[in-house]
């Protein structure tokens, strides 16, 4: 399979909703989504097309969030990436995607708790890299995070 | 009424170098439930990423681990190379395929020192860590460093190899070479550890699919990937090697992957040392576009992933890092549970969960009288052993 046929396959397959698409390299593309399609495309990119997934990276995009999952066909060499943007930054949720693949249980748990998404249909959001007193509503990978104040009398 | 017991272990315990904390829930013997709490060193590199400029990132990120402190700067600058479309000249793709191939040779001399220990075979924890000397000294001699090399830039690399030191390097190997193949037959051959190791903590190839597991824990079920074949960057098109994989995903077969590829690497270093070409080491690109861009890397682990978005100034917007313990780690769900406990520690060291090991003995100034060799240690180590013996007589 070679990116253009994998391409073609998607838009043949989803039509308008994809509503973008950058070709970056012949192993290279990101590929814009509504974020409500999400399981759609993962079931169809992971289960029918045998993509592995490599990891799903948050970003702040000041206006507002995005979700790239990232997939990787080994067989032929090429690597995607799904965009979701999300641009109610006040209450982003998005379907889980741990029911089609248990290799996203914690990066929706580590997107929960860096970035405040709500994973709909995933009950396991317990931290995993933050502490467990970490204050609720405060997430670090947020551009208008500050980091606290060190208090020197305390320490 | 249930008569599960919880077993806590760590998060500082002395069966791990890093701070982990597991809760095995135990029905006698057997683990019938088992859950992981990380992050007691979680260090914000991500975050402190966006602040540094694409220069320091790459130390940064090199600063990650102690073990794929060449993995991670090459996963980094391959991101960065991947946006700007920085061509990279070919002498320094073979530099970075050898210290890449270096890197997994030490790391997996150390992994299998680690489970040595782990089943009390201190033995090979004890061969192991002797042997994988020559590949830090080889290290050295490439990269001025035994660990945390600051060998890799956006463009290539910052240190030739020289002419004379392939001689050296090449010894090395040979020397490499000859232990490791008395190892191989010492621990593949020793029916104990077929014993101990064969049948136990098996991942399926399913569930290695499922969890997109990655490097040898997945080719050792039987999942045929690697990301120098698959995704080839460096110099690995260009070289004969092969994917080692096993179908029998338990820990033995994990074990033998790991020894296998050692082989493998060995060969692939040669290779590069005979093909690599004259030429200059670095294109010195610049600056760095707006736009994104991933690296993906072969570490010894597995695939490490590195996603950034630059917006055309000197820093990061998103600098997404994916080390390759990452997706093997919860695979231990598969693994450990139906297990007897005892077993539960080789299973969970099968993954080879990242430790840092920078620690070196520095010996600053060579004066001083009490500094002590290979050959002094063991005639101290007999000597105590015959006054322990004089002490309590033969038993």
């Amino acid at each position: 399979m070679t990116m253009d046929e994998f391409l073609k396959n998607m838009s043949g397959k989803f039509g308008v909703n994809i509503l973008n698409v950058k070709k970056v390299s012949n192993k290279r593309a990101y590929i814009d989504i509504y974020p409500k399609d999400i399981k759609g495309f993962v079931r169809y990119i992971f289960k029918d097309l045998s993509f592995r997934f490599d990891t799903a990276s948050g970003v702040d995009d000041f206006n507002a969030l995005e979700i790239l999952y990232h997939f990787s066909h080994d067989p032929s060499g090429i690597t995607i990436s799904l965009r979701a943007i999300l641009h109610d930054k006040q209450d982003p949720h998005i379907d889980t995607i741990t029911d089609i693949t248990r290799s996203a249980w914690w990066i929706e748990r580590e997107l929960h708790e860096l970035f405040g998404i709500e994973f709909n249909g995933n009950s396991d959001m317990r931290p995993l890299l933050l502490p467990d007193d970490w204050p609720k509503g405060v997430y670090p990978l947020r551009k208008d995070f500050q980091p606290p104040k060190r208090d020197s009398r305390k320490e | 009424m249930s008569h599960n017991a919880h077993v806590p272990i760590g998060p500082y315990h002395p069966l791990q170098e890093e701070p982990e904390f597991y809760k095995l829930v135990v029905d006698g013997e057997k683990v019938v439930d088992v859950d992981v709490r990380i992050g007691y060193n979680h260090r914000g590199i991500e975050k402190l990423s966006e602040s540094k400029s694409y220069d320091q990132s790459i130390f940064l990120v090199e600063r990650i681990c102690g073990i794929c402190s060449s993995s991670h700067p090459i996963a980094c600058c391959q991101a960065l190379e991947d946006i700007g479309g920085v061509e990279v000249p070919e002498r320094a793709l073979y530099i970075r395929s050898i210290c890449q191939e270096l890197e997994r040779l030490h790391s997996h001399m150390l992994w299998l020192g680690l489970a040595g220990h782990f089943i009390g075979y201190n033995t090979v924890f004890m061969w192991a860590w002797k042997y994988r000397e020559p590949i830090c000294d080889i290290m050295e001699t490439v990269t001025g460093n035994r660990q945390n090399y600051a060998m890799h830039k956006v463009g290539g690399v910052r240190r030739d190899i020289e002419r004379e030191h392939v001689s050296y390097i090449l010894k090395r190997l040979d020397e490499f070479i000859k232990n490791i193949s008395i190892l191989k037959g010492a621990v593949l051959d020793d029916p104990v550890l077929h014993e101990r190791l064969k049948g136990i903590g098996i991942l399926t190839k399913e569930d290695a699919i499922d969890y997109a597991a990655i490097g040898p824990v997945a080719r050792a079920s039987g999942v045929d990937i690697d990301v120098r074949r698959d995704h080839p960057y460096g110099v690995y098109d260009r070289i004969k090697w092969n994917v080692v994989t096993q179908e029998e995903g338990d820990v033995f077969a994990k074990t033998v992957v790991r020894i296998l590829e050692l082989f493998e690497s060995v060969g692939i270093i040669r290779q590069c040392l005979d093909k690599m070409p004259e030429g200059p080491i670095d294109s010195n690109p610049k600056d760095i576009p707006p736009g994104e861009g991933i690296g993906q890397i072969e570490a010894p682990r597995g695939e490490c992933f590195h996603y950034i978005k630059s917006d055309g100034t000197n820093s990061p917007v998103r600098h997404k890092v994916r080390a390759p313990t990452y997706m093997n780690f919860p695979t231990f769900r598969e693994t450990v549970i139906g297990e007897t406990i005892s077993d539960a520690t080789i299973i969970l060291a099968a993954i080879d969960p990242c430790y840092c090991c920078t620690e070196r003995m520095l010996i600053v100034d060579g004066s001083d009288k009490n500094i002590m060799g290979a050959e002094e240690l063991i005639r101290l180590s007999q000597e105590k052993t015959r006054l322990i013996k004089d002490k309590y007589g033969e038993r």
